[in-house]
């Protein structure tokens, strides 16, 4: 299975992510933004990070860069795009899932792990996962998920939200929200679910001497679904 | 010519940022605002001279990058 990590101005995560895809399988390469074309990829991950300085809104820069378009079309002919953290950001500026990622509602950059609970399994990333519970690390500033009521209802309707703030038993209220987010919305997918935008980092959770092992699930998971 | 455009939450958009803004005014003694509400502004000098031909690029602007138009209304404000 090949996949891609783009590298931004700013980026991050790309090379956690890098390691995480290489433990689990993947033959991945790097990608420079201002490339205009993907190699041949079966996903296209958009990693953490601080693209452009967050100058403008997060994601906004990095979303009209070079190599984009051909995310846009790889995404928009069915390839598999996930966007984490800052990617998520850019997934929703470019228009890929709905909705926009807002400051944290009490102006705090979190840096935590959390427990997020799995909303829809009928998707190449989550499909065969046993848990129905994780735990991951998030580290954001502005990941208040917000989209408007017509939007909201849209995204209901296709079960569209893919995880959920929750706690360890899965449940999901208010106090176990850490930014603010509608509906306490972790990560979400466009309406075909091959394109996944999640505020968490499952690439910090691939070794247990030095976090969790969900990550792990995830990865083994993704790559035995997309073979 | 120098164009302006203003940037502005919509209305039923949380603004934090706002809300410390008016409770930080409040405990300096400004009692009597209702509320803050902070935005964006921006200054862009086009090479363009036809005034309506540049309000539309800037328009255009606004539409694919200076606004997200799910949260933002945009305003330019007329070049005189």
């Amino acid at each position: 299975m090949k996949s891609s990590v783009i590298t931004f101005p700013g980026s991050n995560c790309d090379r956690d992510m890098d390691v995480a895809l290489k433990k689990f399988g993947f033959k991945n390469k790097m990608v420079w933004h201002a490339d205009a074309e993907l190699p041949k990829s079966d996903l296209v991950v958009l990693p953490g990070g601080f693209s452009y300085g967050d100058y403008l809104r997060c994601g906004s820069m990095a979303s009209k860069s070079k190599i984009m378009q051909s995310v846009i079309n790889f995404a928009n002919s069915g390839g598999m795009v996930m966007g984490i953290c800052n990617g998520f950001q850019i997934l929703v500026e470019a228009g890929l899932v709905p909705g926009v990622l807002l400051r944290n509602k009490y102006l705090e950059f979190i840096c935590k792990n959390v427990f997020v609970k799995i909303n829809d399994k009928k998707n190449k990333y989550f499909k065969n996962v046993d848990n129905e519970v994780l735990e991951f690390h998030i580290a954001h500033n502005e990941g208040n998920y917000f989209c408007t009521n017509d939007q909201l209802k849209e995204i209901e309707d296709n079960n569209q939200i893919a995880i959920n703030y929750c706690n360890e038993n899965g449940k999901i209220e208010d106090q176990f929200n850490p930014n603010g987010s509608i509906k306490n919305i972790a990560g979400i997918f466009n309406k075909e679910k091959n394109v996944l935008g999640m505020m968490p980092h499952p690439e910090r959770m691939i070794d247990t001497s030095l976090s969790g092992e969900d990550g792990s699930l995830f990865f083994k998971n993704l790559i035995n679904n997309l073979k | 010519m120098k164009i302006s455009v203003i940037i502005t939450l919509k209305k039923d958009v949380l603004d934090p940022q706002g809300k410390v803004i008016h409770q930080t005014l409040d405990g300096m003694g400004f009692e009597d605002v209702n509320e803050v509400r902070q935005g964006k502004y921006f200054e862009i000098d086009t090479k363009e001279t036809d005034n309506d031909k540049a309000k539309t690029k800037v328009e255009e602007m606004c539409k694919k990058l200076l606004a997200n138009l799910v949260i933002e209304n945009y305003k330019i404000i007329d070049p005189k």
